[in-house]
């Protein structure tokens, strides 16, 4: 039962990195009818923007400390960051500690003007071509985004440490009445988890309670109707656009103390997000979320060796080549499952009828 | 000839002469000169390249030109025929008859597989399922299928391999009956070297019969109906049409094409990984099929070969080359040029790829061939002579860009 709770819990990380993503998919699918390729590259520029924040505020300026000596007997030079400088020794460590969060002040102006960009300069010109342009026209954008991240910032996988405060593991089993140490799961991932719950609520609150929110999801049901009566439904679009890119640039940059961010970070997630997103159903928000959640938890399931183990013994299947591969299961378990829901239920889980039929 | 009126003919004909040729055509500077180093292309392993992914790419054609159904994941199909062809090494012998069998087998019955599950969607649903059965296949292939594909090591050939049909005095790389896949032929005339290799020739007239097949297609009632599907598939259904069968001989003519290509993959080296299948590699087809032109005969072959000769000749750049280059220029301007076009070259091939791939999609949909189309169309008006460049004209207008 404990490893089980567990397994859920694992899940929920990459569960909610896959939903956050999928929603800004969607967001954009439901909207502007295009497929963006890109938006992983979205997600990878999210990272950077934690690691930029951390490098800001390392920036620092070299202190000569004539009292003490260096091991070659010069005098010690000591680096001082000029956070330190303006707010103090303690606050400016603190900041500097918590530069992943703080990020979200670099994360969101940036992601909103890369997407804003992003609209007007190039996918406003793609409407009206067919979805094959759409896809490869996104596709060329995410090789130019991922090689300008990599020019600048090197190929290697940059570590990006989460503040303190969150290092180390949340005794859950006490919380949740299982008893001392049954469920320790790491705090980050927990944070991970909330975050994107939040965000994901704040999405729907924008779309569902407020009048914006209300033209836009107009909008997506009929555009032409909602531009005859005279509102400017495609700058509201651009918007949304910009906050889909927001939406993944946040999911990346709070994921980087995870997964240490690298050029081609958005890669690895985009193709699975889009297999998150026909499975949810294409252009269903709720679907998008959701399926996220359940591959997330499916593939942490499959991963975990002792349900693995368990399953090989039960089939009588040790040391057979069947047995390897259930053991490897994990690696495509998500595809399989699209390829079976997208079989028995070609709309996804939640589609609905008309909805990017083709 | 042949079946094809004279206008493909004499397009056969260009192709043929250009793939023979290739040894001596890419090698237009003497061997120790500068320019030789840097330009030429005429060396096997790079020809080989050229010759077999333009093989894939006309395949991919098939598919995305005539049909419209844009496939992510054609890679998987060149995985598994390479990972065909270097097991029929590893058990049978190193001749490359039973390997090319194998690997155009295989790769047709993963491609009634896949095709027959990724058919039952169109458009977008259709290209994300096929990346992601590329991304299963290539995910199997690197560790969960291990006993099978050797996992991240690669699949290659042991010296305790059975090789049943192995006699004593066999050549221990690829052959064709004897015939040695890297053995090769120099010509040193003056400064020039031209090598002619047996594993480009034997690629070379893969390409060439997989080129004609390709035209048979196009110009057939089979392509015909591929293309009517493209157009308006409801219409096609309305009209009592079963497209289904269609669209898998389609799917899997294109599979089974990628297969020979990646059969030969194995036969000029005998070993394979997983990468071969990585979404990248799917990638690396639909962009060589987009520059060169969807939907014309010609364009995924010049699309294959640009992009290969642009990659070997970019990723050889570097910073000295550049300076040397702007070397008669004041500093400042040299070093700004520098600067600027640094990170498009050497390691940075990847991002003049995704320009370039852009400024295509984005201004040329119908690709290369439609630009020199355009082009020809511009000369002749003002010329007011068509005769000059009516061969060409006259090729790009029967095959009618893909949009």
């Amino acid at each position: 039962m404990d490893s089980f709770i567990l397994q859920i819990l694992n899940g929920l990380d990459k569960g909610s990195a896959y939903a956050l993503i999928a929603l800004g998919l969607t967001l954009i699918f439901g909207t502007l009818g295009v497929v963006n390729f890109a938006h992983g590259a979205l997600f990878m520029i999210g990272a950077f923007c934690a690691v930029t924040m951390q490098r800001i505020l390392g920036l620092s300026r070299t202190v000569v400390d004539e009292t003490q000596t260096d091991f070659l007997g010069n005098p010690l030079q000591m680096q001082v960051p000029y956070v330190q400088d303006w707010f103090g020794p303690v606050a400016g460590a603190a900041i500097q500690d918590w530069a992943v969060p703080l990020a979200i002040f670099l994360t969101i102006p940036v992601m909103l003007l890369v997407g804003w960009g992003m609209e007007r300069g190039l996918i406003k010109h793609f409407y009206k071509r067919p979805h094959a342009d759409q896809i490869l026209v996104t596709f060329g954008l995410a090789i130019v985004i991922g090689e300008i991240i990599k020019a600048f910032y090197g190929a290697n996988p940059i570590q990006t440490p989460m503040p303190s405060a969150f290092v180390g593991t949340v005794d859950l089993g006490r919380y949740l009445g299982l008893g001392e140490g049954a469920v320790a799961y790491p705090t980050w991932r927990l944070v991970y988890f909330f975050f994107s719950a939040a965000i994901i609520a704040a999405v729907f609150a924008f779309l569902q309670f407020t009048t914006f929110g209300m033209v836009v999801r107009a909008g997506m049901a009929d555009r032409e109707t909602v531009g005859m009566l005279g509102i400017d439904i495609d700058k509201r679009f651009t918007f949304m656009f910009g906050l889909a890119a927001s939406v993944a640039g946040l999911a990346g940059m709070m994921y980087a103390p995870i997964l240490s961010p690298h050029y081609n970070i958005g890669m690895d997630f985009l193709v699975l997000s889009f297999v998150v997103v026909v499975v949810g159903g294409m252009g269903s928000l709720p679907g998008a979320v959701l399926a996220g959640f359940l591959l997330g938890i499916t593939q942490s399931f499959f991963s975990n060796p002792a349900f693995k183990g368990y399953f090989v013994e039960l089939l009588r299947l040790e040391g057979t080549f069947a047995g390897t591969v259930i053991t490897g299961l994990d690696q495509i378990i998500i595809y399989l499952v699209a390829i079976i829901i997208l079989l028995t239920r070609p709309r996804g889980l939640l589609g609905r009828k008309g909805v990017m039929e083709d | 000839m042949l079946g094809l009126n004279s206008r493909d003919f004499k397009l056969l004909m260009i192709v043929i002469f250009m793939t023979l040729a290739a040894p001596i055509l890419l090698n237009p500077f003497p061997v120790d000169s500068a320019l030789g180093e840097s330009f030429n292309a005429g060396y096997p392993a790079l020809m080989q390249r050229f010759v077999i992914f333009g093989l894939l790419a006309v395949g991919f054609n098939i598919l995305f030109g005539l049909t419209g159904y844009l496939s992510f994941g054609h890679a998987a199909f060149l995985g598994v025929g390479s990972y065909a062809a270097v097991w029929m090494f590893k058990l049978l012998s190193y001749n490359i008859v039973p390997a090319m069998l194998a690997s155009v087998i295989v790769a047709a019955l993963f491609a009634v597989v896949i095709g027959y599950v990724c058919l039952r969607r169109s458009g977008i649903y259709f290209s994300i399922l096929t990346l992601a059965f590329a991304q299963m296949s290539y995910a199997l292939a690197y560790s969960v299928l291990s006993p099978i594909t050797n996992g991240e090591t690669g699949l290659q050939v042991y010296s305790d391999d059975p090789q049943v049909l192995m006699r004593a005095g066999d050549p221990i790389v690829p052959h064709l009956f004897g015939l040695e896949m890297n053995s090769s032929v120099t010509w040193n005339v003056g400064g020039w070297q031209f090598v002619f290799q047996n594993g480009y020739y034997l690629s070379a007239i893969c390409m060439i019969i997989g080129f004609y097949i390709s035209i048979r297609i196009f110009r057939s009632p089979f392509g015909l109906m591929l293309r009517a599907i493209k157009s308006n598939q409801t219409r096609m259904s309305y009209t009592g049409m079963n497209t289904k069968p269609y669209m898998l001989a389609a799917f899997v003519i294109s599979g089974m094409y990628a297969g020979v290509a990646g059969g030969l993959m194995s036969a000029m080296d005998p070993l394979t990984g997983a990468e071969r299948m990585f979404w990248t590699a799917s990638g690396e087809i639909v962009v060589m099929a987009i520059l060169g032109g969807v939907g014309t005969l010609i364009g995924p072959v010049l699309g294959a070969g640009i992009i290969k000769y642009l990659e070997n000749i970019i990723s050889k750049i570097n910073s000295d080359i550049l300076h040397n280059w702007f070397a008669f220029m004041p500093d400042w301007m040299d070093n700004l040029l520098v600067n600027i076009l640094y990170p498009f070259v050497g390691k940075g091939w990847h991002l003049t790829l995704g320009v370039l791939f852009m400024v295509v999609v984005i201004f040329l949909p119908g690709g290369l061939v439609q630009g020199g189309q355009k082009l020809g169309a511009l000369f002749s008006r003002k010329s007011k002579s068509s005769n000059s460049d009516a061969t060409t004209a006259g090729t790009a207008n029967t095959n009618t860009p893909a949009e």
